[in-house]
């Protein structure tokens, strides 16, 4: 339902502290960005959570479908070389 | 039950009981996905609907200092209604259709809620009781299958602990206080101690949907394990009040560890499921004025929106 009376839905992204990633935090419905933030610093933040705010209206995200899991993260499963434990160092050599 | 839809059904019940969570676009049944909206958008209508009585004593909080702690609360409820609404959109309603069903009676909300608030130690049975109650369900809830169900009820959890506490704080003035205010505070808990034991629901072996919901990993107690949960841990701090729980099977079963108490009245809680409560009417008109009232607010809001997205457009043009 896009009725042109109804807000849209926006996603909003939380950077908890500096030196952080913003991170997913849940959505809202507003009228626009600036109306977006606002109201994500009203239901998010009201416990000094954040100290940025991204938002970004829904439908401009593109998702990975379920489907398609299997295709594009079944092939890092067999490749245990991409990992430091698949090599066999003698115990003698520190720091590496 | 075709072979093709079995199988998935299957699958997706291997899922649950690996404990993995299920995301809003994996394969679900539409049984799962319509519970889910059921009881999500419940639960969001009784956020909104319970900042009612609240609101009700904001005007009159016997302190500035009240006054801040009891808008705070109300707030908090707000933004848990706007949280799980949310979550209840990433099952495929929309906002508008889930308010449409409150305001049109379709939907429940918590019945507690129906009941109204008589005076300021009603704040403080509220808050301890009726919180404390939906806290012990919500934190069953924060393991519950569905990914944005559970995620929402960790914000609820976290914000929901000064609720209760500022509920019980109130209380433990007014019993520490004169006679007439601990009598105030007694009137209180006589009026809300059964309406808080209903709010776990029917009873397990009348309960229609506690066990395929138990199944599915939705909920992860029955409602009479919550209830006795809610009870072993209130009575011991209704008595620090030096308050009496107005039940007179209440008493402690050493053989069990638990209190064993008496029958609620079903009756009661069907009759004001049914709408036929104190203030049912009250509530359900005062959602559907608000709505209505704000409806120019919103439209406003767009045509804001859309005014100012045009005048940039515009802006632009000129630049090129
Ligand atoms: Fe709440
Ligand atoms: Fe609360």
């Amino acid at each position: 339902m896009t009725n042109k009376k109804d807000w849209p839905l926006w996603e909003v992204f939380i950077r908890s502290k500096n030196g952080l990633s913003h991170k997913h935090v849940g959505s809202l419905h507003a009228a626009d960005a600036e109306m977006a933030i606002e109201n994500a610093r009203d239901v998010y933040t009201r416990r000094s959570e954040g100290v940025s705010i991204w938002v970004v209206e829904s439908r401009y995200i593109t998702a990975s479908s379920p489907d398609q899991a299997e295709s594009l993260f079944d092939p890092a499963d067999d490749k245990v070389y991409r990992h430091p434990t698949f090599y066999n160092l003698p115990d003698e050599v520190k720091h590496i | 039950m075709d072979p093709k839809q079995k199988a998935l059904e299957e699958q997706f019940q291997a899922r649950i009981d690996a404990d993995e969570k299920i995301e809003p676009k994996d394969w679900m049944p539409d049984a799962y996905r319509k519970t889910l909206i059921r009881q999500i958008s419940q639960h969001a209508h009784s956020e909104v609907v319970g900042m009612l009585p609240e609101g009700n004593w904001v005007t009159r909080a016997p302190s500035l200092r009240r006054k801040v702690a009891l808008l705070a609360k109300i707030q908090d409820e707000a933004g848990h209604g706007l949280y799980l609404y949310s979550a209840a959109e990433t099952l495929g309603v929309s906002r508008e259709e889930l308010l449409e069903e409150l305001h049109t009676g379709k939907a429940k909300y918590s019945s507690i809620f129906n009941y109204p608030s008589l005076s300021w130690a009603d704040m403080g049975a509220i808050g301890w009781l009726v919180d404390g109650a939906a806290i012990m369900n919500q934190v069953m809830l924060t393991r519950t299958s569905y990914g944005p169900y559970a995620r929402a009820m960790v914000r609820i959890c976290k914000e929901e602990s000064f609720h209760q506490r500022q509920g019980y704080e109130i209380l433990l003035t007014l019993c520490r206080g004169a006679e007439a205010q601990k009598q105030m505070a007694q009137d209180a808990l006589n009026r809300w101690w059964w309406p808080a034991l209903m709010m776990f629901g029917p009873s397990d072996k009348d309960s229609t949907h506690t066990q395929q919901s138990m199944r599915w990993r939705i909920k992860r107690k029955t409602n009479d394990e919550l209830r006795q949960q809610f009870i072993d841990a209130t009575v011991p701090q209704a008595d620090f009040l030096g308050l009496t729980v107005p039940d007179p099977a209440l008493k402690w079963n050493e053989e069990r560890s638990h209190y064993d108490f008496g029958e609620i009245d079903w009756d009661e809680f069907w009759n004001v499921v049914k709408g036929n409560g104190p203030c049912n009417r009250q509530r359900l008109q005062a959602r559907v004025e608000a709505h209505e009232e704000g409806a120019w607010v919103r439209e406003a809001a767009m045509a804001y929106a859309e005014k100012r997205r045009r005048r940039q457009e515009e802006r632009k043009v000129e630049v090129a």
